[in-house]
């Protein structure tokens, strides 16, 4: 019988044999640790006196969920990643840098790999054939200064898309699409894989955003066979030694088949307050929005950029909607000027922001107020997510938020195109 | 492990990490005490001022889904949780659980019985959960498991494995291309 890609990667890094099921400790390649979870992480090695990265070029902490700080709490949080990094020889991500999940797979995540970080998007490796997966502060820690952690293999999912996306639907309203079909508790425990002609003709961009995304339906990974698209992406960023192939096995076995045909696809928008409360952008346009935020390691790269921008073109937004948009890292700013995005974005009435998490995650940076409403790009809605128990989240694509911004309701991409 | 006893208070599906601990507090509160005062603030704002040691929360499925915040756990064992019966729960909130030998038990017929206020016993070593006249059993935890739970979380379990030289030797340096062949 053959493996999936999990079985495989795991086995490789626990030497030896594994299937679904087993318990196994294993080397870990990569760590990452952001400065809401990190400050933890190191203070549970300061309590056993094990301040030590075991890998510590492959070991990245990030300042990018408050960044740069909004109060003094959180600059000496900052410090205290700084000062570790400093001890340990650990990579810093400073503020500007990006968002951990955009810039870990750019610069240091290769196929076959395990990476471990303590947030919980770190799936979103899944994207380049690694197996990644979030954890919280202290399992990360111990990864971090042993250099090895303890994992359970995981069944696997199989996610078969075919058919070609109709214009004005992406990857974001797939697995949006997705997870309303099967719930966010539809693949606990589970490693969800992304086959089919859909995925193949993928850009990377898209396949991140699905990857990014498995842990919404309660995912441990969500992954991809890496191919020629994969040795692009590792080419164009300066690595194409990095490549190597990692694919299942044709006979490998899976707990479940779910197929898709793109093809049918609509613009999808999940409603508050959870991410599989999924409608189509029939049933949901018309919701008045008061601010549109583009960005985010689900939807902040340069294709999402482009795609927001080609929408935006020479229009205004909406005078009662706010929009924001930040980039995904310094990369994917640098290309984004270059490519006169900003600009664009600029003259339609942005707020542009230093790249990281941006408004995500709430503790920064375009707070809602009581009983707003946001049509933003980001993989998560729950109830205060935004900073404020009392405002309302949707979810959607690039083009679904730019269409939004100019009409200041939700509005359908598709018209657009 | 000494038994688990104390009231039950009941809640329904998807408990995520947002409404356990919100997201705003994880960047300013490094006090597992303070932590405890925010427990489940935006789903239940009375329950910390209620709460007593041993109390166990009873819930739905996909109990801790969202964020890896570790404070969603460390929270409600310093709120005094006992433990949690949850008809499942999300991965990474049961691996944090674990981790800070909070004792988290998928026992899906238990969460549906168990009423708000009764009173519940948890035998972990015997599986065995006790409310009212009904009781329920579920697999004990593994050896790996309860070990760590004994030691009262992973950080005092790796410093007592680290102190017995239990533990086999960190891995040392970066793994270099074609230089090791378990890549």
């Amino acid at each position: 019988m053959g493996k999936t890609m999990a079985e495989k990667i795991i086995g490789q890094h626990a030497g030896q044999e594994v299937r679904a099921g087993d318990i196994v400790v294993a080397k870990v390649d990569v760590c990452l640790t952001q400065d809401g979870t990190g400050p933890l992480a190191v203070r549970q090695l300061q309590k056993i006196g094990l301040e030590k990265a075991a890998q510590p070029d492959r070991t990245v902490l990030f300042l990018d969920h408050a960044s740069p700080s909004p109060r003094k709490e959180l600059s000496n949080d900052h410090m205290t990643l700084r000062e570790f990094a400093h001890k340990t020889g650990a990579v810093l991500s400073d503020i500007g840098d990006g968002v951990c999940h955009q810039v870990i797979n750019e610069t240091y995540v290769r196929p076959g790999d395990i990476l471990i970080g303590a947030d919980s998007h770190t799936c979103t490796g899944g994207a380049l054939g690694a197996f990644a997966t979030g954890m919280g502060s202290t399992d990360v820690a111990i990864g971090i200064a042993l250099g090895k952690t303890w994992l359970r293999v995981p069944e696997t999912f199989k996610v078969a898309v075919n058919g070609k996306f109709p214009k004005g639907v992406f990857a974001k309203d797939l697995i949006l699409h997705l997870i309303g079909l099967i719930g966010a508790d539809g693949a606990t425990y589970k490693a969800l894989e992304f086959v089919g002609e859909t995925i193949t003709q993928m850009p990377m961009s898209e396949r991140l955003t699905l990857s990014n995304m498995a842990v919404e339906a309660g995912a441990k990974a969500g992954l991809i066979a890496s191919d020629e698209t994969t040795k692009r992406f590792l080419e164009a960023n300066g690595r194409g030694e990095d490549f190597r192939v990692i694919e299942p096995d044709p006979d490998a076995e899976y707990e479940r088949i779910i197929e898709l045909d793109a093809a049918k696809l609509v613009p999808t928008v999940s409603f508050p307050h959870t991410v599989d409360n999924t409608r189509s952008i029939d049933q949901a346009k018309g919701v008045k929005i008061d601010q549109v935020f583009i960005g985010t390691c689900t939807n902040g790269r340069l294709e999402d950029l482009k795609v927001a921008a080609e929408i935006l073109r020479g229009k205004k937004r909406h005078h009662q909607t706010r929009l924001i948009v930040v980039p995904a890292s310094r990369q994917v700013y640098l290309d984004a000027l270059e490519m006169g995005y900003i600009t664009v974005f600029v003259q339609a009435g942005a707020a542009m922001m230093a790249p990281g998490c941006g408004p995500c995650v709430g503790v920064h940076q375009g707070i809602l107020g009581d009983g707003e409403a946001c049509l933003a790009t980001q993989n998560r809605n729950f109830k205060g997510r935004m900073g404020n128990p009392e405002a309302f989240i949707y979810l959607g694509s690039p083009a679904t938020a730019a269409a939004t911004a100019l009409e200041g309701k939700i509005a359908d991409p598709r018209e657009y195109f | 492990m000494e038994r688990i006893r104390g009231k039950a208070w009941k809640y329904g599906d998807d408990v995520n990490t947002d409404v356990i601990f919100p997201g705003k507090y994880t960047y300013t509160i490094s006090d597992p005490q303070e932590m405890a005062q925010h427990a489940l603030e935006d789903l239940d704002p009375g329950f910390v001022h209620k709460v007593a040691p041993g109390d166990v929360i009873v819930a739905g499925k996909n109990f801790g889904c969202g964020s890896s915040r570790e404070q969603a756990a460390t929270c409600l064992k310093y709120a005094g949780v006992g433990a949690i019966i949850a008809t499942s729960f999300s991965r990474i909130f049961y691996r944090n659980a674990i981790n800070q030998g909070l004792p988290a038990l998928a026992v899906p017929e238990a969460a549906e019985m168990i009423q708000a206020g009764q009173t519940v016993t948890i035998d972990l070593a015997e599986g065995q959960i006790m409310a009212g006249e009904s009781s329920f059993s579920f697999p004990p935890p593994s050896a790996f498991v309860m070990g760590i739970m004994e030691d009262g979380g992973l950080i005092p379990h790796v410093k007592r494995e680290l102190a017995t030289h239990k533990l086999v030797r960190p891995v040392d340096g970066g793994l270099k291309r074609g230089e090791d062949e378990t890549r």
